[in-house]
């Protein structure tokens, strides 16, 4: 099997479907001449023409709501923000009406809205955030967070042949750090089922995205200390995997949830709530959170590693666990 | 504050890791008014001795633990009544609660109600049916301490009442292993496989803990009666402290001690002079020690390992210099080592202020848990009596401790104008490097000892 980077697998499973289904196209900034800002669609306007790999103008607005028509009218778009942070001015469309459409008036919208997210890299407040809570959410819509290459060709794929307006949010820190194995062929990574990362009996570490990697490392750390950690990547919030969470937690009974998103309302929050709700009487200390502090991203770098939890945050919060 | 209903007096948490304290004196007797904040007992613990403010205003309706017992934190010691309210007396002290203990780390002058008994054990035990918990027997309060022990009500976890409440176990009769005692999910299931296994035919008898009561007079027998002409007195919690800490320091370190006499009459000199300057502007003394201190803080920037620590395998050093000093306390019955931090931002003056300052505090019983911990280099000055050597003790886990001893004037030999040698008066003093010799080699010690010297021969008061 091929070893490829996150961002190569991508581009991989886009080709794929643009290849195999002319309804699905692609419509962003810079995604055609210049082949996106990250080079996701490099090659792509030559291989498939501007009439299916499209330039759009800087509105937000328009793509997604071009999008939700073209997606009504029987297309299946493939949106790319520049940045995961510009979703905003599409706020609109997606919530009020593609989210809603297929309640409202029984049409599908098969849209999928590619977000370049997180931080790691000096970006700054506009252009690192994981805005991925706020669209959990909001019923209708679909989360999906991949975290290794194969997952991200496989969710990306599966997001362009579901029905529903999906937000792909793939990290920007993994696009060429993270290699790994992707099968060549075409594949989906079904929704709602999350990723046994890490075999473990002390403690379930729930997360997603780039801090995966972030868990794996201060697992890793602890092992040598004789603390077995759990690690269940998600892959997708919406709709996420309950049921996998709960016996993990059964099993461990201590749970320890990591995002890169701010604190106050991240996904964590819910994770954390359903664990109290539906296995309280499993539980042998406190559900725990680690993600960053309740402020916009910092520009600075001493500041940012600040901000987005480390490797030694977790290793912390997981020995204080283990302690309690 | 007066208060509308009885508030409880808890042991307080003094520290992270203190887990018990000793009443040593109670300031107020039974039935005495107190307002809030005012001083009602004196304690000590392993860490710090303090007084403790009263919760609240009231009576002291009721002294649960009397002088020289010791109790775990949380535990209630005493009842503050509000004024007029009639008397009720109880039994024994109460163990603590997971609410008091949390109450007695919050303002101590936090009003509250007092949590009832039931309260607590409703908090406790959420599985449907409650594990039929032993009659806590009335006991007489020479047997509450040794029953403290084992009985403290502490907090059982979800998951350990379910498995509790499914085996019908008691859960205070296990030993717990997580964070202050309490029982974890492992140590249920150990005790579930481990207790079924070892004794199922008889409940009466308790299966045997994970780990059982080894028999503790291994080495000594039982404790001696007094002879004749002899009085025996319990240890205070700071001589247990004290004990503990120099018998391991002397496991941990390899002590070796250098010693080098310094002349200090230009230190003298500038003394006489500062001390006029001061006491008019600072109200502060100048003394030899503030000298010393800030001299130790500069050399040390130049021998990291001296102001360092061996951790694991590793040399840890520091940019910065956390200063302790070895204080007598004013009863003669112990010592304190409360710590100036980041020394070395201090000039001569803040050095002395800070000294004076905590001096001050130690001997009040003023310190706060925080004062006595993260030293990274120690002095201790028991030259005030006239001593002029001595092989202190290194305080765990630093490297090295000076020891300063008495400045007396002493025929010495020195150069004159014309380099000629001469017998002059001069005011000396001897130092003493004790090092770890894991870490701090001979050559290594006798050279910060000189510099040490050179500092202070030639002070040069421009940079202060």
């Amino acid at each position: 099997m091929a070893v490829k980077t996150y961002l190569q697998a991508i581009s991989d499973g886009l080709r794929s479907e643009m290849q195999r289904d002319k309804r699905v196209f692609i419509i962003g900034e810079d995604v055609g001449v210049y082949g996106g800002a990250f080079k996701v669609t490099q090659g792509f306007q030559e291989e498939f023409g501007p009439w299916r790999v499209i330039d759009a103008p800087l509105s937000e607005t328009a793509i997604v709501g071009g999008c939700t028509g073209a997606a009504i009218m029987g297309m299946r778009p493939v949106a790319e923000m520049q940045f995961a942070d510009f979703i905003s001015c599409a706020w609109d469309h997606l919530v009020t009406v593609a989210a809603k459409q297929r309640y409202r008036a029984g049409t599908p919208v098969p849209i999928t809205v590619r977000l370049p997210s997180g931080g790691g890299f000096s970006g700054g407040p506009f252009h690192s955030q994981n805005p991925e809570s706020s669209f959990a959410h909001i019923p209708g819509l679909k989360v999906v967070c991949p975290a290794t290459p194969a997952d991200a060709k496989g969710l990306l794929i599966e997001a362009i042949q579901d029905p529903n307006p999906v937000l792909y949010f793939e990290h920007k820190h993994l696009y060429r750090r993270i290699k790994d194995e992707v099968p060549e062929e075409r594949y989906t990574v079904p929704f709602g089922e999350a990723r046994l990362h890490r075999e473990g009996d002390d403690i379930s570490l729930i997360t997603w995205g780039a801090m995966v990697y972030t868990a794996s490392e201060a697992a890793q750390k602890l092992e040598e200390e004789g603390l077995s950690v759990e690690i269940l990547d998600l892959r997708t919030l919406a709709p996420w995997d309950k049921g996998a969470v709960l016996r993990s937690v059964e099993k461990t009974s201590k749970a320890l949830i990591l995002h890169e998103d701010t604190h106050t309302g991240g996904f964590g929050a819910e994770i954390a709530a359903t664990i109290s709700e539906d296995a309280f009487e499993n539980l042998d200390a406190p559900v725990r959170r680690i993600a960053a502090p309740d402020t916009p991203v910092p520009f600075s770098p001493p500041l940012e590693k600040a901000f987005i939890p480390q490797v030694e945050d977790v290793v912390a919060g997981l020995k204080e666990l283990a302690e309690y | 504050m007066a208060t509308g209903t009885a508030v409880d007096v808890v042991m307080p948490q003094m520290g992270v890791s203190v887990s018990e304290g000793t009443i040593t004196k109670w300031l107020k007797s039974e039935g005495e008014a107190i307002a809030a904040d005012e001083s009602l007992l004196e304690i000590s613990t392993d860490k710090v001795d303090t007084e403790v403010p009263s919760p609240a205003t009231g009576v002291l309706q009721q002294i649960l633990a009397q002088e020289g017992e010791t109790v775990a934190v949380g535990t209630k010691i005493a009842v503050i009544a509000p004024e007029g309210a009639p008397v009720e007396r109880q039994e024994a002290p109460e163990p603590p609660t997971a609410e008091a203990a949390a109450e007695a780390e919050a303002a101590s002058g936090a009003e509250g109600e007092a949590p009832t008994q039931q309260k607590a054990e409703e908090a406790q035990a959420p599985a449907p049916e409650p594990v039929p918990a032993p009659e806590p027997a009335p006991a007489p309060p020479a047997q509450a301490e040794e029953g403290n022990g084992r009985r403290e009500a502490k907090f059982v976890s979800p998951v350990v009442a379910r498995i509790a409440a499914e085996h019908n176990i008691d859960v205070s009769s296990i030993e717990g292993t997580g964070r202050g005692g309490r029982v974890t999910k492992k140590d249920i299931l150990a005790y579930v496989e481990h207790g079924q296994a070892a004794a199922p035919a008889a409940p009466a008898e308790a299966p045997a803990p994970a780990a059982p009561e080894a028999p503790k007079a291994a080495a000594p027998a039982q404790p001696q009666e007094p002879q004749a002409g002899e009085t025996v007195e319990p240890m205070s919690a700071m001589r247990k402290g004290i004990a503990e800490h120099m018998r391991r320091s002397l496991d941990t370190s390899a002590h070796v001690t250098s010693s080098i006499e310094i002349d200090m009459t230009r230190i003298a000199a500038l003394r006489q002079r500062l001390k006029k300057e001061w006491a008019g502007s600072y109200g502060v003394n100048p003394t030899y020690l503030a000298f010393v201190a800030r001299a130790v803080v500069d050399t040390l920037k130049d021998y990291p390992w001296i102001n360092g620590e061996i951790r694991g395998d590793s040399i840890v050093t520091r940019n910065f210099v956390n200063l302790g000093f070895a204080v007598e306390l004013a009863d003669g019955k112990g010592l304190i080592v409360p710590v100036v931090k980041n020394a070395e931002t201090l000039n001569l003056l803040g050095m002395a202020k800070a000294i004076t300052d905590i001096a001050q505090r130690a001997r009040d019983k003023q310190l706060l848990p925080d004062d006595v911990q993260g030293g990274t280099f120690t002095i201790t000055n028991p030259g005030g009596y006239g001593t002029f050597h001595g092989t202190p003790v290194i305080s765990q886990p630093q490297a090295a401790i000076l020891g300063t001893y008495a400045v007396v004037k002493r025929p010495w030999v020195v150069e004159d104008e014309d380099g000629q040698d001469a017998i002059a008066i001069r005011s000396m003093m001897n130092v003493t490097l004790t090092y770890d010799h894991r870490l701090v080699d001979g050559a290594l010690a006798g050279r910060f000892l000189r510099d040490l010297r050179e500092r202070l021969q030639s002070w040069d008061e421009s940079t202060e």
